[in-house]
């Protein structure tokens, strides 16, 4: 099923649904497969993926520094799509590959969106690679029935973001502040505000990513946004005490009644 | 020549850019960020243009230049050299004796202006060799704007006489653990601070890479170069250049020079990159003139990189620190690929040969990174005639390399110096 109505459908009989992340090959692709294990007993929808990259500007010194790890313990772009299929053909939330633009423009965009198809992946997000330069990938990739997730940011205009909807497909991910990956962001009503122009910008369902790390911010989404994207937070916890703190914290951060079976 | 003359910029094709191909040099450059910088972004090209567009704009910096930097720069005839390697004339521009010792201070100022006319109050950099910090943080300091430096931990440890200086100067150094611990890694952690920080802070990018218009902006400012020294060995060597040599690290220097004899047909732009311990991957820095780089985009542009098939960096090394770095200019890339500029390579140990040779017969102190274009002038000098002229731009002076220099010439005065230092502050 395509990304935008397994979405939906989702959506239809939960109030929030949940998008988290993994560095490909950080601590080790057997930490990966746990985490994995982990993310699905709390019943989580989508799952990113990120091949590692030597210069992740974008990314927060947590993930910077496991993108770092990962090559240091020689990940390699082909042992990544290989995770992919495998977690595919286990787990039933969607699968997307995060990255840099060099990962997918030097092995090749046809090649790419070739690979991320048989590895059993539903779209990509490359953080970037802006929609001018976006236009043959999207094209292989709407071909492919794959989607390109478009980031939406505070500091767009809104002519900005409506050309932003117009490539967007699957769902839009809003950037709840600026800066990078990592860091606490306030949720207010500046942050209300933003989620109104992405609205308008999109009938897509948008999901709110960058700092949402506590039950408090789940909250606040809840009823605001469609899917609420953790990514810092939840590896903070496996680092600091692996499968079990990880657990601890999407219980903490969902409430336990939300954890399958408990 | 004299600066008030040095007003007009060389017609240029170059930065005529097609529908849809702005920021492109034939497949090169572009402009690949995170949408979070895409206002940000916006606002410094139209800015940039608006500045471009006043002639206004382009006096005044040359003023500033002139009254601050002791601009222009003289060209100096190197006859000494000349006779001993007996073939071409060889000539020197002295970016050296601008202020704070290299070509950055061109680049540094022009964006300290165009920040004042973003109204920003703080200005970020990456630095390598510490010239472009070194730079920066004397601009921040004379147009009062706050200033935070990236420099690699490597490079900090390798070039503190800098560091010292960028501290004093009043701005912040930080030194940059991640990666490499190098140029590239204080790029990217330079960018981590603009799209936090863009709202006032201008990111001063220190060489012609990077996203557009960087690359454009850089060689902008960087032009004075190349359009005083035209002027000025038509005056002294009675005719123009048969080769310019200039090294290449990001590439600004050798922009700025290149750019005054483009539309001179008659004169070869020798490009001169850092061969470390020779070819090979991870022991240079060189894209274009050995056979390890190839097309990649990253750092917000596309150009040659040195990575592996996964696209992921390799390994650099250089003696110069400020050559150190996996990228390079886009516009000398796609000159390179019409054949306009020559690449070629000096390794480590040519460099320490020829900083000696040119110290001993002509009293200057080139800068190491400088030091390979003369590595390649050197070289090829010989089989040219008396009557050919080459032109190096010595894009900044050694002495900040005087730890670097000291160790590679093995100079056991200056290690008892520092023994006794060390004792002095306790050590």
């Amino acid at each position: 099923m395509a990304l935008e109505p397994y979405l939906r459908a989702r959506r239809a009989h939960k109030d929030l649904l949940l998008m988290t992340h993994v560095v490909c090959g950080y601590p080790s692709f057997e930490d990966n497969w746990r985490a994995l294990e982990v993310m699905a007993e709390f019943d989580v929808d989508l799952v990113e993926l990120q091949f590692p990259f030597s210069e992740p500007s974008a990314d927060g010194p947590l993930f910077a520094r496991a993108n770092q790890r990962a090559i240091e313990r020689g990940v390699h772009t082909r042992d990544c799509f290989a995770f992919m299929a495998r977690a595919a053909a286990r787990f039933p939330f969607k699968l997307l590959m995060m990255g840099y633009y060099n990962t997918v423009f030097k092995m090749g965009e046809a090649a790419f969106i070739e690979q991320l198809a048989a590895a059993g992946g539903t779209g990509f997000i490359v953080p970037d690679l802006p929609v001018e330069e976006a236009g043959e990938l999207h094209r292989l990739a709407a071909a492919a029935d794959l989607d390109p997730v478009i980031l939406m940011t505070p500091t767009n205009t809104d002519a900005r973001l409506a050309r932003l909807g117009q490539a967007a497909r699957g769902f839009v991910y809003a950037v709840a502040r600026k800066g990078v990956t990592g860091t606490k962001t306030a949720m207010d009503e500046g942050l209300v505000g933003f989620i109104e122009r992405c609205r308008r910008a999109t009938d897509l369902p948008l999901g709110i990513g960058f700092g949402v790390s506590s039950r408090d911010d789940i909250d606040f989404l809840r009823g605001r946004a469609d899917i609420a994207i953790i990514g810092t937070a939840a590896l903070s916890a496996w680092e600091h005490g692996g499968a079990p703190a990880m657990q601890e914290f999407f219980a903490e951060l969902l409430g336990r009644t939300q954890a399958r079976g408990a | 020549m004299s600066a008030p003359c040095v007003t007009a910029i060389p017609s240029m094709s170059l930065f005529d850019f097609a529908a849809g191909r702005e920021g492109y040099y034939g497949a090169y450059g572009g402009c690949f960020l995170p949408e979070i910088l895409t206002s940000t972004i916006t606002e410094l090209r139209d800015c940039f243009r608006a500045c471009k567009a006043d002639p206004a704009f382009w006096d005044e910096f040359v003023e500033v230049m002139r009254t601050y930097s002791g601009r222009p720069t003289p060209v100096t005839f190197l006859e000494n050299l000349s006779n001993q390697l007996g073939g071409a004339r060889i000539y020197v521009k002295r970016e050296d004796l601008g202020h704070t010792g290299s070509h950055k201070i061109n680049n540094v100022m022009g964006q300290g202006l165009v920040c004042k006319r973003l109204g920003k109050t703080r200005v970020i950099a990456e630095t390598g060799a510490g010239q472009h910090g070194f730079a920066t943080a004397t601009m921040a300091a004379r147009f009062g704007l706050k200033c935070k430096i990236y420099m690699g931990a490597v490079d900090v440890a390798r070039q503190r006489p800098n560091v010292f200086w960028m501290e004093n100067l009043g701005a912040e150094v930080m030194a940059v653990q991640d990666g490499q611990r190098t140029l590239k890694d204080a790029i990217n952690e330079c960018l981590r601070d603009w799209v936090t920080n863009m709202g006032d802070t201008h990111y001063v990018l220190g060489t012609a890479c990077g996203p557009h218009p960087f690359p454009e902006m850089v060689s902008y400012f960087q032009s004075i170069i190349g359009i005083e020294a035209r002027g000025q060995i038509l005056a002294e060597a009675g005719k123009l250049p048969d080769r310019v040599y200039a090294c290449v690290g990001g590439g600004s220097n050798a922009m700025g020079i290149f750019q005054g004899f483009l539309d001179d047909a008659g004169v070869e732009l020798v490009g001169c990159e850092a061969g470390g311990f020779g070819p090979g991957s991870g022991g240079h820095a060189s894209r274009l003139a050995y056979q390890d780089a190839s097309l990649g985009v990253a750092q917000g542009y596309k150009t040659y990189f040195l990575q592996n098939d996964d696209g992921n960096m390799l390994e650099t090394h250089s003696i110069a620190a400020g050559l150190d770095y996996i990228g390079v200019n886009p516009i000398l890339v796609h000159l390179w690929d019409q054949g306009r500029v020559r690449f070629e390579a000096a390794t480590d140990a040519e460099v320490r040969d020829a900083l000696r040779l040119v110290m001993r017969t002509e009293g200057l102190i080139p800068a190491l990174e400088s030091t390979h274009a003369f590595v390649r002038a050197i070289a090829e000098a010989p089989a040219m005639g008396r009557d050919e002229v080459i032109l190096i731009n010595q894009s900044g002076r050694g002495d900040k390399d005087i730890f670097t220099v000291a160790d590679a010439i093995d100079d056991q005065a200056w290690k008892a110096f520092i023994r006794a230092k060390a004792v002095d502050y306790g050590a």
